[in-house]
């Protein structure tokens, strides 16, 4: 596959770029920045993404408020951020400008479409004066371009109208920075053919911007800001660029078909959690049902009772959702059926920040329910490993009878990152197990069926509907440990509470241990769950290549914690943990083990960088 | 193991003959001596071995009230859940195991208070759930409190003054809903409730069926005006498919629609046979059955009883699982391998 303009001339050598690609939420910042990651992915480097984008799906036009960002890094080495500051900021207009720049490098390069820094946009971006003119950037280098009108151009004779014309201008952004750093074209020509196909007229407009905005940089003297970022030394393997939810998705079509067992996935629409149900409704012949419910509360309802009647029963939404799901996972912890929920954490409490990320639903996890209701928590730490950890949800939900709690966020859910695919024949096998003979004999010496005769595990068992002779009733009313009966006795309550607890914590003894990274003898611990898994390994990365001693613990099981935990915290002077709560891990940890534990937190809607946590870090080394 | 598949074959032996013991579960029935909801249990536990299923294949859901207690009484699969939310469960037990038959039984707090939604969506959708709704009118689990059907102005514990709600009529609501099976019965008539049932049992979608129950407890003889012997002939307007709508000991009255398109009492000696109403159960359009359903506001006039709709229409579980053959047949069965690899991919 060649193209004709495959670049030519010397490019820079570079081993990283950030790139955040800003603009208004209707000028396809999203798609541009998704582009720029695919065709990054296929060129072989390594990278991760931070779609970062209102709540609103057209916010005012122009506004601070209606400004959405894309900001990715690639390299030619591995990384597991996005990056801290962008080196390039591409701002479609003086919003985009005014609300990103400040995250720019010093000496970082801006391009903007200077097309769109006309009085009116700047009045509403909230400008007085002309950025571009007032020289209040020139700590930055900027590379005005005339987007709009040079698309425009290209595309008068393409017979689109003009403001559908106007549209392709992110191409342009796109092919420009292409033409910046060495991107090949192909994948994106590909994806306009595949995308637009049919509409011949939009399909010729945005290939010719992005071939524009390529020609631009080739022609228009940016020769020093040519760039290669050659690919990664990644191990050897098939990649694919995925982002959370949609390998969550996979991962629990593939624990079913592990399982040999019906999924069935009842959801109720919530933001960032969607995608999975849109992912998992294309998905039938895998024997996926899908059952968009009428309310949150129906979801988790309609999926346990596909529980109880055999499928793995999984629930999708966010944490307002799994506030109303309650009632109803007390209701799974009291039948002992399994069941998966899936929290897409994003800004709480009540709507709070429905598109930005953050890890606050911990506690509601651990604690959320009426009564002594302990179920597992298992959360995933990066974009392609929610793969796993939605089948290691599954494994313990199904072997264990339980409702497991998968906690994700808004970050993981929409970032990606290449990942190689697994081979599926290194799967775990996930064994289920349906009752079908009686388990106990009566005083006329026959064969009956007790549904809460429990296995070594504590686990009782499946039998389903359909099932002859096992015929039985459950309910969320206390039951006599054995017989299942309706039953009111103290001694019985404490002892189902007892077992209840004991099945949950027991479960220690079947997930893996603790790991430890970095230095076994560091003095620090840096202690982490979910999504800070990219920044707290970039910033531990940075300070042990400068000589630091530090350690990382980064958690997948949060209930039961792993068996070796508080031994290994116990052997460390501090340790810290950094959460995108204000200290949820740190109470249960020092609950847990009595361990002093020194809480980091952000609430800002936004994950950690690896520079924040560096220099929180360097903090608790300089003691 | 045991696939499910192993479990959901249909069994093509003989269906064993049962009686009403083999329906019966060993539980102690709990409720209040009297109570409306055992001649209800009867009437079910009667009519099952009549219907040609199996105790195994069938399934028993419920919220909480009086009412949800059901399940523990029938020997067959059942489970007692969360108030308001068997609608909603038994939708997700239908969809997955459409080889199931499965029923719901709730009060009017249940059903039309908390779990009201669940019961309209449930209905809309047409899942193939038969929904058994006692209505009494009253909270009794809660000891007495006025419920979504209760008469304006009823004095409870919970409003010393009167209630200040308007009630909902169950049938209306259903028809509202577009429920494609609509029937309503009471428990002072054995016969009509397993007719009635067997009617819901029969119908393909969901069924939605109001029992008139007494609660002897907190609202006793709320529907004797209409129920009591004595006065049921001149106050059940028994619906027939295909007959015109009469009642009275001499079948002296009757229904007819106004020129408005209200249901309304006339004797049949002033109109004239041929005016009648004549009950039609499959009209598509509920706007008929819903006329029905207004002619009475309180269980204090003349009521109709019966099937007001059976109507043909997609039945839901059906729908789902044609869509998964479909995929299965136009994609093949699901491979794991070809998925992992279904983004753009690159080698390294
Ligand atoms: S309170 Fe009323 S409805 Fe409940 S069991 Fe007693 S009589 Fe029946």
């Amino acid at each position: 596959m060649t193209d004709t303009l495959e670049p030519v001339g010397a490019a820079k050598d570079i081993d990283q770029v950030i790139v955040r690609f800003a603009g208004d939420s209707g000028d396809g910042m999203q798609l541009t920045g998704d582009r720029f990651t695919s065709a990054s992915a296929l060129f072989g480097n390594d990278l991760a993404t931070l779609p970062d984008f209102p709540a609103e799906i057209r916010a005012p036009q122009g506004t601070l408020a209606g400004v959405s960002a894309f900001q990715v890094q690639i390299s030619n080495h591995e990384i597991t951020t996005p990056g801290d500051a962008p080196n390039v900021l591409v701002a479609m207009n003086p919003a985009a400008l005014k609300s990103d720049v400040g995250r720019l490098e010093v000496g970082g390069t801006i391009i903007v479409n200077v097309d769109a820094f006309e009085e009116r946009n700047l009045t509403k971006a909230g400008y007085i004066d002309n950025p571009l003119e007032d020289g209040s950037l020139a700590a930055f280098t900027v590379i005005e371009v005339q987007m709009t009108t040079l698309t425009k151009e290209v595309a008068k004779d393409l017979g689109v109208k003009p403001r559908d014309a106007e549209r392709s201008k992110n191409f342009f952004a796109l092919g420009l920075l292409s033409w910046m750093y060495s991107r090949p074209l192909d994948p994106t020509l590909e994806w306009i053919d595949a995308k637009f196909g049919g509409r011949e007229a939009i399909v010729a407009a945005n290939k010719a911007a992005f071939h524009a905005g390529h020609a631009y940089g080739e022609t228009a003297e940016l020769s020093e800001h040519h760039y290669q970022v050659r690919p990664a030394t990644l191990e050897k393997g098939t990649y694919t660029s995925i982002n959370g939810n949609t390998a969550l998705s996979w991962g629990l079509v593939a624990a079913a078909h592990q399982a040999s067992t019906p999924l069935f996935l009842g959801s109720y629409p919530i933001t960032p959690a969607s995608d999975i149900l849109h992912e998992l409704s294309k998905h039938k012949n895998f024997d996926v049902r899908t059952f968009q419910a009428e309310d949150e509360i129906a979801a988790v309802g309609a999926a346990l009772g596909a529980s109880y009647g055999g499928h793995i029963g999984i629930t999708t939404t966010s944490g307002p959702g799994v506030a109303l799901k309650g009632e109803t996972i007390g209701l799974a912890i009291s039948l002992e059926l399994p069941l998966v929920v899936i929290d897409i954490q994003r800004g709480g409490p009540s709507t709070g920040l429905p598109t930005k990320t953050e890890a606050s639903d911990l506690m509601m996890a651990m604690y959320g329910r009426h009564g002594e209701a302990p179920m597992p928590i298992v959360a995933a730490y990066n974009p392609s490993q929610c793969f796993f950890a939605a089948i290691e949800a599954v494994r313990i939900a199904v072997k264990y009878r339980t409702p497991v709690m998968l906690l994700s966020d808004g970050y993981l859910a929409n970032g990606s990152a290449p990942w190689k695919i697994p081979d599926v024949s290194t799967l775990p096998e996930i064994p289920v197990h349906y009752a079908t003979e009686p388990n106990q004999t009566n005083e006329d010496g026959e064969g009956v069926f007790w549904p809460y005769l429990r296995d070594e595990n504590l686990v009782r068992p499946w039998a389903i509907p359909g099932t002859p002779d096992l015929m039985h009733r459950i309910g969320g009313l206390e039951k006599e440990d054995g017989t299942g009966n309706v039953s009111y006795s103290p001694e019985n309550h404490e002892l189902m509470t007892d077992i209840r607890q004991a099945r949950i914590d027991k479960i220690a003894d079947d997930i893996p241990l603790a790991e430890l990274v970095g230095d076994a003898d560091a003095s620090i611990c840096v202690l982490g769950w979910g999504s800070t898994w990219g920044a707290i390994t970039g910033a531990t990365r940075r300070l042990r290549s400068a000589g630091h001693k530090l350690a990382h613990i980064h958690l997948t099981h949060l209930n039961p914690f792993p068996p070796n935990l508080g031994e290994l915290l116990g052997g460390f002077d501090t340790v810290i943990c950094p959460e995108l709560n204000l200290g949820q891990l740190s109470r249960l940890v020092r609950a847990e083990y009595l361990v002093d534990v020194k809480s980091i937190t952000k609430m800002m809607g936004q994950p950690y960088t690896a520079g924040e946590l560096e220099s929180a870090f360097l903090d608790a080394l300089n003691g | 193991m045991t696939d499910l598949s192993e479990i959901t074959a249909s069994d093509t032996t003989e269906v064993p003959l049962t009686t009403k013991a083999d329906w019966s579960s060993d539980q102690a029935v709990r409720w209040c001596p009297g109570c409306g909801d055992y001649s209800i249990l009867t009437a079910v536990q009667m009519m099952m071995p009549d219907l040609g299923v199996r105790r195994e294949n069938t399934v028993f859901i419920s919220g909480i009230g009086c009412a949800a207690r059901f399940p523990y009484y029938m020997n067959t699969y059942g489970m007692h859940s969360i108030h308001g939310r068997s609608p909603a469960i038994a939708s997700g037990l239908a969809i997955a195991r459409p080889d199931l038959d499965v029923w719901v039984v709730g009060g009017d707090g249940d059903m039309l208070s908390i779990g009201g939604n669940h019961l309209i969506h449930a209905l809309r959708r047409n899942v193939n759930i038969k929904i058994l709704l006692f209505n009494n009118q009253i909270y009794g689990l809660t000891k007495g409190q006025y419920s979504p059907t209760s008469e304006p102005g009823k004095v409870t514990k919970s409003s010393p003054f009167g209630s200040l709600d308007q009630p909902f009529n169950p049938i209306s609501v259903a028809l509202g809903a577009e429920a494609s099976f609509v029937a309503r019965t009471h428990d002072m008539d054995r016969k009509h409730m397993q007719a009635t049932f067997a009617r819901a049992h029969a119908h393909d979608g969901a069924a939605l069926v109001e029992v008139f129950q007494n609660c002897n407890v907190f609202n006793d003889g709320a529907f004797d005006a209409i129920t009591k012997k004595a006065n049921r002939d001149d106050m059940l307007i028994d619906l027939r498919h295909g007959e015109p709508i009469r009642f009275g000991a001499e079948l002296e009255r009757g229904v007819m629609l106004d020129d408005a398109g209200s249901a309304v009492l006339v004797d049949v000696a002033d109109v004239g046979a041929d005016k009648l109403l004549v009950h039609d159960e499959q009209q598509p359009d509920p706007s008929v059955a819903f006329a029905l359903s207004r002619l009475a506001s309180t269980p204090s006039e003349p009521t109709p009883l019966g099937v007001f709709r059976a109507v043909d229409r997609d039945e839901y579980t059906a729908a789902s699982e044609a869509q998964v053959d479909a995929a299965k047949q136009q994609q093949g069965p699901g491979d794991l391998n070809a998925l992992l690899h279904s983004l753009p991919t690159w080698e390294v």
